[in-house]
């Protein structure tokens, strides 16, 4: 135990790699720790290596160095999981939301912890009911923030997707501690002085003080939401052609929506047990607007059968509908979904082609039906 | 001097006869066909100092260098030096004399498709592997043709040789990654085998039909499916081309690793060795097979094999093909 240090300026220490993991081990009496995890061999391709999230137990499993191809989400939100038991007797529901169990260490970027934000408005304050699912993990979480540096991660790698400068992401709040991967170990500054309590005796007092992306390597012009709801209303924007362009080259496989940090929508199904056919589970999972079956209807009606108005929907929720219920936008411009379309479709280019037709049916009163 | 050529010397050098009675023509081996680009430099030395300024690119991935004076041998095989010393002894090869040529032709070069270094597709890295089978089986005076191809979609036509390698993916599923989507069982219905359905809204994969393509990972959304980093091949074995029977290779081994395979490579051989028609210039694999009989060519090759799973091992070969001799069909 250290004493805990006086004002901000003297927060920033340096740790090897074996002090990272002395700290990790503190952080695991009271914490489970998620942070970026290497697959080797479990990427797409053959020979290559998936980064997603999962649980750490020491430094060397991070991987503090590339942005995660999956988000942070499914720490609080995963894939696919059990909503409750069922019998003729009754339901049991999972212990998830009986016990309190140890807080979640979740180590994320900027863009990511805004990610969560989205996430929280839709889960906890998108009317009366909270999601006991989704809360019962979201009041054990503790941010450590992955430092992004001030020419974006591109100090790290390959990031050149990223666009949370544009959309205003780049900074974040909340978070307990800040990480930024070094040759031997990791900087860390303590935002939250009451971590200074898992230091390690041998955590070297320096004068580090984490800093944020300034600049996008493209950066996006990210349209006004009024605007774009007078251009809807003009209907410039709905009939605008470049939508089409995404009927042909979407494939509609929807990486973009597992990929998204902000992406939340599920589908709910009951599994009955082949022995016992009255027993079963109510499962819930990722859904995607970009799938198919998004929107069935009984009776066979989908709606936005054409990929083009899926993605349409996608971008008019992403940087127009959420904004105009919570005052800010839904996407936080990590770039995922750039990086993980096979088509290469760009929704930092999609955004920017609404900009421009916004902009086009501004200066001519909106009857300017044709603009790209 | 007049012009006293061993032709069976002249033919283990990479050197053929040609139909100008004067000239020869240069086999180029390039394993795994792909090479630094500055070699084509030396190729392209090679045919015009020595050549007639022409190269063919022949469909196992090599050079043919034609127009080369027979007289000039001594002075191409120096010239080659920089060939086998950039593209065979880093593989392993070792060789006598570096100044004196190929030091055999009969085993064929080892073919590839251009692999995972740049196909999604691609199981495995292909290049790298043609070189570990170069290392195993040149040089080798019997004839014998080797591809190795990275998936199903078989780009290098490995059915059409006497041993073609195919990339096995043995796919793993993290079922509490999938969300039903279907993608993976839709694409493995309509191109593949069929062999994913769903279950309870979660994608079930049949063993009995995955042929180990590994597009379930590609199409996957959330990276439910992904591939065990063990890399595994189909062996197909003894397709051929030519005037007798052709015929697309038949499945030999399912879920082989990599020293299954090199041990089946090098076993085959002896085999060659103990049946071959010594009565012929030359004489295919396929047919020494269908002399001598396949229980005794399985046999032969399976020496030292350990056939535990997941390898499995055919118990007959099934061939598609036909015979050009009209009498075995019109009496």
């Amino acid at each position: 135990m250290r004493p805990m240090p006086g004002n901000a300026a003297e927060r920033g220490y340096a740790l090897s790699e074996v002090s990272c993991d002395a700290l990790l081990r503190e952080f695991r009496k009271d914490f489970r720790i998620f942070a970026p995890v290497r697959l080797e061999g479990r990427g797409r391709f053959s020979d290559t290596d998936m980064v997603r999230y999962g649980e750490i137990r020491n430094f060397r499993e991070m991987e503090l160095r590339e942005k995660s191809l999956f988000s942070p989400k499914e720490v609080l939100f995963p894939p696919s999981e059990t909503l409750f038991h069922f019998a003729e007797t009754g339901v049991r529901e999972p212990s998830l939301l009986r016990e309190d169990g140890k807080g979640l260490l979740v180590l994320l970027r900027a863009c990511d912890i805004a990610g969560v934000d989205r996430l929280d408005a839709i889960f906890l304050g998108n009317g009366p009911e909270k999601d006991p699912y989704y809360e019962a993990r979201r009041k054990r979480v503790v941010f450590a923030l992955i430092e992004c540096g001030p020419l974006g991660a591109s100090r790290s790698g390959s990031f050149g997707s990223c666009f949370c400068v544009s959309m205003g992401t780049n900074r974040a709040s909340g978070y307990a501690l800040v990480l930024r991967p070094e040759d031997d170990g990791l900087s860390l500054f303590l935002e939250d002085p009451a971590f200074a309590a898992y230091l390690p005796p041998d955590a070297v007092r320096t004068s580090y003080a984490p800093s944020f992306p300034l600049e996008d390597p493209f950066p996006v012009r990210v349209p006004d939401p009024g605007d774009m709801s007078r251009a809807v209303r003009e209907e410039s924007l709905f009939s605008a052609a470049f939508w089409k362009d995404y009927d042909s080259r979407c494939i509609a496989c929807g990486r973009c929506n597992t990929v998204c940090p902000t992406c939340s929508c599920f589908t709910t199904y009951d599994v009955t047990y082949e022995e016992n056919a009255s027993a079963g589970e109510r499962r819930r999972v990722w859904a995607g607007c970009h799938v198919d079956r998004f929107t069935d209807m009984a009776g066979g009606h989908r709606f936005r059968e054409k990929y083009g108005a899926r993605m349409r929907f996608k971008t008019m929720h992403k940087i127009h509908d959420f904004h105009l219920r919570f005052g800010r936008h839904m996407c936080v411009g990590c770039g995922r979904c750039d990086d993980a379309c096979p088509e290469y479709i760009s929704f930092a280019a999609c955004i920017d082609r609404v900009s421009r037709v916004v902009d086009a049916a501004a200066s001519t009163g909106g009857d300017d039906h044709d603009a790209r | 001097m007049p012009r006293d050529i061993v032709r069976k010397k002249i033919t283990k050098n990479a050197y053929r006869i040609t139909s100008k009675r004067a000239e020869t023509c240069l086999r180029v081996r390039v394993p795994g066909g792909h090479l630094d680009a500055c070699l084509l430099d030396v190729v392209r030395s090679i045919a015009e100092r020595f050549g007639d300024g022409t190269v063919h690119l022949t469909t196992r991935q090599g050079f043919e260098i034609p127009g080369i004076p027979w007289e000039r041998m001594a002075e191409v095989n120096k010239a080659v030096r920089p060939l086998l010393e950039a593209l065979e002894v880093p593989l392993g090869v070792t060789f006598v004399d570096l100044d004196g040529g190929y030091p055999g032709a009969g085993t064929r070069n080892i073919s590839a498709c251009i692999g995972n270094r740049v196909c999604p597709f691609a199981n495995y890295d292909t290049t790298a592997l043609a070189g570990r089978i170069e290392a195993a089986v040149f040089p080798h005076d019997f004839h014998v043709k080797i591809a190795v191809t990275g998936c199903p979609n078989d780009c290098i036509k490995a059915h059409m040789q006497d041993f073609g390698i195919i990339g096995q993916a043995m796919v793993e599923q993290d079922a509490s990654r999938c969300i039903g989507c279907e993608a993976c069982a839709k694409n493995c219905l309509k191109r593949v085998t069929g062999a994913i359905s769903m279950k309870n809204n979660r994608a079930v994969r049949d063993p009995r039909r995955c042929i180990g393509c590994g597009e379930c990972v590609l199409v996957c959304p959330t990276g439910a499916w992904s591939r065990d980093p063990r890399k595994y091949f189909r062996m197909v074995i003894l397709g051929r081309t030519g005037k007798k029977n052709p015929r697309m290779a038949a499945t030999f081994l399912e879920w082989a690793d990599e020293e299954v395979v090199l041990t089946v490579l090098r076993n085959c051989y002896a085999f060659i060795d103990a049946h071959i028609d010594r009565s012929l210039p030359k004489e295919h694999l396929g047919y020494i097979v269908d002399r001598a009989g396949w229980p005794a060519f399985r046999e032969a090759v399976l020496q030292g094999v350990s056939l535990d799973p997941p390898l499995r091992v055919a118990e007959t070969l099934e061939f598609s093909g036909y015979f050009y001799e009209r009498d075995r069909v019109f009496r």
